[in-house]
């Protein structure tokens, strides 16, 4: 293989027959180019859905308290359940290895109003864990925090379309807005990727919240996520803990199917992500229909190759080449020619995706990419199968009879 | 040299097999220059391949500088020809993208000698065909006589025990034919073993000895007084 001499004999065999090396090196490239480009326009296609369709965390568990159907350890049925912020500690305390974050939300409508402009709003009061949530994209100021929180400030974070109703062209930042019978100071301005009815809601604290309806201590519901490295069914496990953890706190008979609700975002998304897992086999199957274009070129290819170049093997064998070093010859040449030229489609194949970024959005295909694994396989993969579509005809012109290969036409 | 006994070869033609060589029994010393002759389709190809170990044969014995030549397969018989044999044909068969120094460096390449050594040496058998100064160039450029003798520069090369030529002087004109018989002469003359098939009777004329071939057996085998080709070549 480190043979010197041969590699000299191979270079200058190329050298001298640049249109058959550029034909089979041309082949290979053309291959790994359209494969990479196809497969990176796919996954920008995959990358436009997850934002339309996944604009949520995916990793959430949504919790309603209810009213049970059951009487159990001596409460009548037909009881409200109540979440109180103790219950937001408890999950905090019991269940610290699975929740990232945890936010309370309590949703109420109200009319909002700034100067002359008025209008009626969902109010949400959560806690700072909500941004994550919701994925709320912030375009001016900052979120609620925890010192909002501690304090009880009246703070709030509007939506886009919130701002714009209320504020015109005015930066709101700053401004005060009536919320009800309370004012606000806007301090905050926030996007959404899940369509404009999420960019009219205000957000609070929900400590503020809570005082201004008499002190209390009550959450409509609590929201809570987990990290992501859980997967499907470890989600699955963490909410029926959750449900047990509660119905038992709240004493809720076990079978009761009402006391309180989970919903586990992640089987909502399950769908969703079918749909993704489809896209992802339509790229798959793209991607190995043009690399088998690639290696049924390739092997044509090196038919050719090898049938043109009969009457030079049976030459060389006359003057004593052995059928192995014919074989080692063309192999040798054809898979030098092939890594080369594909590592060069390789490259610029990513190259060209890389400059395609965000070119093509209008089109549905946001920042292509390929991973450089599977890059670097297809093109491992069409070498493999240039070498093996080399063989099959070297191996015949080799065992071919030299008296029969330099048989005149 | 040569020995060959009871010498039998025939080709598969569909259904029917074509019985070409029917028992030929034959003996080459060393230094002779010999003249295998016949019509087309008298089998003098069939036997020289067979003495080139390009083809096989049937049933017979050949033996070559006391080897026995037998059971041979591909990788064998490729080392064989390497170290017995040099190759002249009617067609040349240079390769076509190498040039004239290049062409006669390749059994040497096949032989494992290195390729400084390789390159004087080619270059040492281009110059006693004439044609050191056409080293560089490609078959391509050179007329038909030159690439028969960049082709018999090429056949010596590998310092064989026989040279073999095909119709060598086929595919050229009378006066070509000629300086390339000069030259077959004056290898001959340095003792090497030299078979060439023709159909000319001139170029036969100008071998050591005749054998004539018709329809697969030997008719006819004898010594004859050489022409010199010089004779003819100013």
């Amino acid at each position: 293989m480190f043979n010197r001499d041969r590699w000299r004999e191979i270079f200058e065999t190329i050298g001298k027959n640049k249109l058959r090396t550029f034909l089979s090196g041309f082949t290979v490239a053309l291959g790994i180019f359209i494969f990479i480009i196809l497969f990176g326009l796919g996954n920008g296609l995959k990358n436009t859905f997850q934002e339309f369709f996944l604009d949520d965390a995916s990793n959430a568990i949504f919790l309603y308290p209810g009213r049970t159907s059951m009487p159990y350890k001596g409460f009548k049925a037909k009881r409200r359940i109540e979440f109180e912020n103790e219950d937001l500690e408890d999950i905090k305390r019991n269940f610290s290895m699975f929740t990232e974050y945890i936010t309370p939300r309590i949703s109420r409508s109200a009319l909002t109003s700034y100067k002359n402009e008025s209008n009626t709003y969902t109010t949400r009061a959560i806690a700072p864990g909500h941004q994550f949530v919701e994925k709320t994209i912030l375009m001016k100021g900052r979120y609620i925090n925890q010192m909002d929180l501690d304090k009880k400030t009246k703070s709030a974070v509007i939506g886009r379309l919130v701002a714009k109703d209320l504020f015109k062209s005015e930066d709101p930042i700053g401004k005060y807005v009536n919320l009800g019978s309370a004012v606000f100071k806007v301090v905050g301005v926030f996007q959404d990727d899940g369509g404009d009815n999420e960019e009219r809601y205000i957000y609070i604290p929900y400590t503020t919240r809570q005082l201004m309806e008499k002190g209390n201590d009550k959450i409509d519901q609590i929201i809570v996520t987990f990290p992501k490295e859980l997967g499907h069914a470890g989600a699955l496990a963490f909410e029926n803990s959750l449900k047990k953890y509660f119905k038992d706190k709240k004493s809720i008979d076990p079978r009761d199917p009402n006391g309180i609700y989970i919903q586990n975002i992640t089987d909502d998304l399950k769908q969703s992500q079918q749909f993704a897992v489809v896209l992802q086999l339509i790229v798959s199957f793209v991607g190995l229909g043009t690399l088998i274009a690639g290696i049924i070129g390739i092997s044509n290819i090196m038919v050719f190759v090898v049938k043109e170049r009969t009457k030079e093997l049976g030459i060389r064998k006359a003057l004593g080449a052995t059928p192995r070093s014919v074989i080692q010859m063309i192999l040798q040449e054809s898979v030098f020619i092939t890594a080369i030229s594909g590592y060069a489609g390789l490259f610029l194949g990513i190259l060209v995706l890389k400059n395609i970024g965000l070119t093509l959005e209008e089109y549905f295909i946001k920042n292509p990419f390929i991973d450089f694994g599977t890059a670097f396989m297809a093109t491992v993969v069409l070498i493999i199968f240039g070498a093996i579509a080399g063989y099959i005809p070297a191996k015949r012109a080799s065992s071919i009879k030299p008296i029969v290969a330099l048989r005149d036409e | 040299m040569i020995k060959i006994k009871n010498l039998h070869k025939s080709y598969k033609m569909g259904a029917s097999s074509l019985h070409v060589l029917k028992g030929i029994n034959f003996e080459v010393e060393e230094g002779e220059l010999v003249a295998i002759m016949g019509s087309s389709g008298s089998g003098k190809s069939t036997l020289l391949n067979i003495l080139g170990m390009l083809d096989g044969l049937d049933k017979g014995e050949y033996i070559l500088d006391e080897v026995p030549i037998k059971d041979l397969n591909e990788t064998k018989a490729a080392k064989y020809r390497n170290k017995f044999l040099g190759f002249v044909f009617q067609s040349f068969n240079l390769i076509n993208y190498k040039s004239a120094l290049e062409n006669v460096s390749l059994p040497l390449y096949y032989q494992g000698i290195p390729r400084k050594e390789r390159q004087i040496l080619a270059l040492d058998y281009l110059d006693r065909v004439g044609l050191k100064a056409w080293s560089t160039h490609l078959p391509s450029e050179l007329s038909g006589g030159q690439k028969q003798r960049v082709a018999i520069a090429r056949a010596m090369a590998s310092r064989p025990k026989v040279l073999l030529a095909d119709e060598p002087t086929g595919a050229l004109d009378t006066k070509t034919s000629y300086e390339v018989m000069d030259l077959i002469q004056k290898i001959n003359e340095e003792g090497k073993t030299i078979l060439v098939v023709t159909h000319e009777p001139d170029i036969a004329q100008m071998c050591k000895r005749i054998v004539q071939l018709k329809d697969g057996i030997i008719i006819e085998d004898k010594k004859i007084d050489q022409v010199l080709a010089s004779e003819y070549v100013q």
